[in-house]
């Protein structure tokens, strides 16, 4: 985009045509409008008068004048010429597009995906438990440090949402039953409903898919950004394990943190409910936790606790797995945090609908 | 040779930068002009790319002016000072082409922003700089992590040449590739200059570009331009911190690789 002259223009002179202005990156648009009066021209009756050609203004004047150089209009200086040539040598129409499959070979690729994201997910579980046992044996590669750093950012710095967020659910699943038992005179089973539903299921599920989105999304975000920079490789060169410093402080610093996180979720959670009762129902706080105590045996609290472990083990796994498996550039680190989270809860999920199918089997 | 070109492409007068309270240059001055290919050149930390990232209007010295085809930037509104970025390209040392792009929608992107053109030339237009780079058809079609360094960098420069600028910056063009990719990549790199009315400026480390590319070699040292010279002349210098940096034995090998019967 050098010495911009001015705007391209026809201008007869005599018999002939003079063809002036630059043929220069800035001027490619004025050159295409110009394209209807110049193909209706025949080149032997135009004077091409140009200070300034650039490769870009090359090709358009190959577009518009065709790559035979004997259907050229007179004028060009040999410099042009010369540019002229070197294009047409390099021009190349056929641009090739990535390549797409067809919808039944996409599809395919899909399930085929399928497969081998449960082997990865596998032998990344297989992974971790062998380190875990191998820290068990060496005890002293323990790092504590980066385990109480987990402590702390995924497990007190989540206490305020989780709080809130099952304090909330909580009172909404009142609020509805309440209407309804209300129609029954049932008011007193809104302790078993909400004592119920959040023990057993919401208490665990809300929790587990916060710090999927919470920590997951981070742990993946982390690994990815890590293991383009080459620190995971730099890691293994130093003769430590990765595993040691990135994933298991994550994975017992969330064994840890989870369950507890579960019990405050179903604390707040019944804490909404009871005033919901009490608003709606006229259920005092005091025949609340009485009834509760009285009603609802300690084997559903246990049930949601027990599931807590379980849904951390998904939280890490999945979240490590994506980031240790990120390649590419920055659109990896997007794709790998996104597809963290997806699958985490997808697993959550999963998982406590397995759960529900094995207690109500053993009868608990 | 100077006073037939009487006016610098790149002027740059009593440039101070500072970081952190540390000045990298002290009151420093360099001209460049049409047509040449000058290398930066000094030691590690000295401030090569700096002044590069200067010239690019990437960065701010804390004082002095710096004067781009003629024209004094510290002037210059946003208007003005997007044209002349229109007139430069760069490429920077590890790519910077933009990972979620194909490597032809990488050089379309200037194109496509700044021209409205019809797709078809568009395409056409970016894929003549990939062919210009010395890049196979097929390359247009891949992602930046999927092709090797050395096709990387010949992409980077065919983005910096997309909008057909008359003043090429290169950090570190060669660093990271094998010898002969590096080579080749000076060639090409003689070739679009020749070609492409292109002047060029590059920050390097490696000798044997400096020997083989370059018209004229800036070194700097002490904060300053210590001396703007040919290649051979420059290594004739007496000033002790060019003898240090051209006496060793990797120096003298590029040397005498050079003289020992390489092709001008």
């Amino acid at each position: 985009m050098q010495n911009q002259g001015s705007a391209p223009e026809i201008i007869p002179a005599g018999e002939q045509q003079q063809v002036r202005g630059n043929w220069t990156t800035a001027w490619l648009k004025h050159w295409l409008q110009l394209q209807p009066v110049l193909v209706t021209q025949d080149p032997a009756q135009l004077i091409i008068q140009a200070d300034a050609m650039d490769s870009n203004g090359a090709l358009t004047f190959l577009h518009l004048f065709g790559n035979n150089p004997a259907y050229w209009p007179a004028g060009l200086t040999p410099s042009q010429q010369q540019l002229l040539q070197l294009v047409l040598k390099h021009r190349e129409s056929h641009i090739p597009e990535p390549v797409m499959l067809n919808w039944v070979a996409d599809i395919g690729y899909r399930v085929s995906r399928l497969g081998l994201y449960t082997r990865q997910f596998l032998e990344f579980l297989g992974q971790l438990v062998m380190a875990l046992l191998s820290l068990l044996r060496h005890p002293h590669r323990f790092r504590l440090r980066l385990f109480l750093d987990v402590i702390q950012k995924d497990g007190l710095h989540a206490v305020p949402i989780v709080a809130l967020l099952s304090f909330l659910l909580g009172a909404v699943v009142a609020w509805q039953g309440a209407l309804q038992l209300k129609a029954y005179g049932a008011n007193i089973f809104i302790v078993e409903l909400v004592a119920l539903t959040h023990l057993r299921e919401l208490g665990p599920l809300i929790t587990a898919i916060l710090v999927a989105g919470r920590s997951g999304s981070a742990y993946a975000a982390q690994l990815a950004t890590m293991n383009m920079n080459q620190e995971i490789q730099a890691l293994r060169s130093l003769g430590q394990n990765p595993f040691d410093w990135l994933i298991l402080p994550k994975l017992l610093g969330l064994l840890v943190v989870l369950p507890l996180l579960t019990l405050l979720a179903d604390l707040s959670g019944l804490v909404g409910g009871m005033l919901v009762a009490q608003a709606q129902l006229d259920i005092s706080p005091s025949l609340f936790w009485q009834r509760l105590g009285d009603e609802i045996s300690i084997i559903h609290f246990v049930v949601g606790m027990i599931k807590a472990p379980v849904f951390a083990l998904i939280i890490v796994n999945v979240g490590c797995m994506q980031g240790m498996l990120a390649r590419g550039g920055a659109e990896a680190v997007g794709l790998r945090t996104t597809r963290s989270v997806v699958q985490a809860i997808f697993l959550v999920i999963i998982t406590d609908a397995l759960f529900s199918i094995l207690f109500s089997n053993a009868g608990w | 040779m100077t006073e037939l070109r009487p006016r610098p492409l790149v002027r740059l007068r009593n440039i101070t930068t500072r970081f952190a309270g540390q000045s990298v240059h002290e009151s420093l001055n360099l001209s460049v002009y049409k047509g040449e290919r000058l290398a930066l050149v000094g030691a590690s930390g000295c401030g090569k790319s700096v002044l590069l990232n200067e010239i690019a209007l990437l960065t701010q010295p804390q004082q002095g002016q710096i004067l781009l085809f003629g024209q004094n930037t510290a002037r210059m509104d946003g208007r003005g000072l997007l044209q002349l970025r229109h007139r430069m390209g760069m490429m920077f040392q590890q790519g910077a082409l933009f990972s979620s792009l194909t490597l032809l929608e990488n050089v379309m992107l200037p194109l496509r922003e700044y021209q409205p053109l019809p797709l078809p030339l568009l395409k056409e237009l970016a894929m003549l700089k990939l062919k210009l780079v010395g890049l196979p058809t097929s390359a247009a079609a891949r992602l930046p992590q999927e092709i090797s360094g050395g096709m990387l960098k010949r992409a980077a420069v065919a983005r910096a040449l997309a909008l057909d600028p008359s003043l090429l910056l290169l950090d570190e063009p060669t660093a990271g590739l094998d010898p002969a990719s590096a080579s080749a990549f000076d060639d090409m790199l003689l070739e679009l200059h020749a070609t492409m009315d292109l002047t060029l400026i590059l920050v390097t480390h490696d000798l044997d570009s400096l020997w083989r590319v370059t018209d004229q070699v800036a070194f700097l040292g002490q904060k300053q331009v210590l001396c703007k010279a040919p290649i051979e002349e420059l290594v004739m210098q007496d000033h002790p911190d060019i003898r240090h940096y051209f006496a060793n034995t990797r120096a003298a090998g590029a040397q005498g690789r050079r003289q020992g019967g390489l092709p001008v």
